[in-house]
């Protein structure tokens, strides 16, 4: 029985070869972004982050992109795959369609800088302006009490990880890049709806701006680009709501 | 010596006046439902009661614009209906329109065009003579004949 055991042919784990074409630009050489192709020997586990590590690490060391946890929390690699916009470390090769081409490139709406790498500021400029921090006046002795329903009104959107991966696939702010973004206002929402927190009237006017939340066209691509889960239209929705009523 | 910590966001300069998007939005979401129902009703009387699409004629339209119900329900129909759109069309340019002057231009188009088609709509509406002098009986609504 041992000889048996010991005979079992080792499992081969199959391979695919899996070809990428990525939207390349060097502010450097070229005009315009060109897309190149790369074929890489991948594992239906693999991600498209380590097909990027492939190609960076043994055969073009001058592909740019960004990450930090490669575990879909750090919000760095946030690219478009295939046309939507998802993380580079949460997407399997085994969730695409690996007998045609994986197209990727960078998020859409923010100034490109190199390859997969654009420039981050106009998102954290707005996500700034919604002033996300807590503001309250009192000073507990211990902690500030909430009870769970309270949090539970906006446990949903203390989840983001401003990879950009929502704004970046709104329409809205493709247009003039003017207004807010979903990030900005899912964020203003986990403060709004925070009964620890009193500058919820502060930001509500903020966001009633021109360019805030009434731009918005519930196309959900927000929501459905989201690597969090976040339901980024409903919270959208629900700050409007807030808006309409005149109270949190 | 103790030292004090920025506030992290310096107030970004907001444009003054006044910002009628949110009454624009909660316009669209009610003129929506309203025009439903009235476009409906409208299409349902025109083309399904009675006779249905054949009944429409001169003496049908006269009939229908000399009655204050329909001449109020054509003219909500009227007034919703453009203001909706136009605002509609305002949004996109707004949207994709980047000069300031050129946004100006269009969007003062689109306001003296529903303007213009308000107030003639709704001059019609109110001053339609369902019996003009000297058109054969045949073609005018049944009450002409009366007066």
């Amino acid at each position: 029985m041992a000889d048996h055991v010991a005979e079992a042919p080792v499992p081969t784990i199959e391979s695919f070869t899996v070809t990428l074409i990525i939207r390349r630009f060097d502010p450097e050489v070229d005009e315009e972004p060109r897309w190149v192709d790369y074929d890489v020997e991948m594992y239906a586990t693999d991600r498209i982050l380590d097909a990027l590590h492939k190609i960076k690490w043994e055969v073009d060391g001058s592909l740019t992109f960004r990450r930090s946890c490669a575990h879909g929390i750090c919000g760095s690699d946030a690219m478009r795959i295939n046309g939507r916009n998802r993380l580079a470390c949460k997407t399997l090769i085994k969730d695409l369609d690996i007998s045609q081409p994986i197209y990727v490139e960078a998020i859409k709406g923010l100034p490109l800088e190199k390859d997969l790498v654009v420039d981050m500021e106009p998102f954290f400029e707005s996500y700034r302006q919604i002033q996300p921090f807590l503001q309250a006046s009192s000073k507990p002795e211990k902690e500030r009490i909430q009870s769970v329903a309270e949090r539970e009104r906006f446990d949903d959107t203390t989840k983001c990880i401003l990879c950009a991966a929502c704004t970046s696939s709104c329409p809205v702010f493709w247009t003039d890049g003017q207004y807010f973004g979903p990030a900005a206002i899912v964020n203003a929402h986990r403060f709004i709806f925070d009964s620890r927190d009193e500058a919820a009237n502060v930001r509500l006017d903020i966001l009633n701006d021109k360019e805030g939340v009434w731009r918005c066209r519930t196309t959900f691509n927000c929501t459905e680009a989201c690597p969090r889960g976040i339901q980024v239209t409903q919270a959208i929705a629900e700050v409007k709501q807030a808006m309409i009523r005149g109270k949190v | 010596m103790s030292s004090t910590i920025e506030s992290p966001r310096a107030a970004a300069p907001r444009r003054k006046g006044a910002n009628w998007e949110k009454w624009g939005w909660i316009y669209m979401r009610v003129s929506g439902v309203l025009l439903v129902v009235l476009i409906f009703g409208h299409l349902f009387t025109n083309l399904m009661v009675g006779d249905g699409i054949s009944a429409i004629d001169f003496g049908f339209v006269g009939g229908k614009l000399s009655q204050p119900f329909w001449q109020w329900w054509d003219v909500a129909m009227l007034w919703l209906a453009l203001i909706h759109g136009a605002n509609g069309m305002r949004t996109l340019v707004n949207d994709y329109v980047r000069s300031e002057t050129a946004r100006k231009v269009l969007n003062g188009a689109l306001f003296a065009v529903a303007a213009v088609l308000i107030i003639l709509g709704t001059l019609v509406v109110f001053t339609f003579d369902p019996c003009p002098a000297g058109a054969s009986a045949d073609l005018l609504p049944s009450f002409c004949g009366a007066a």
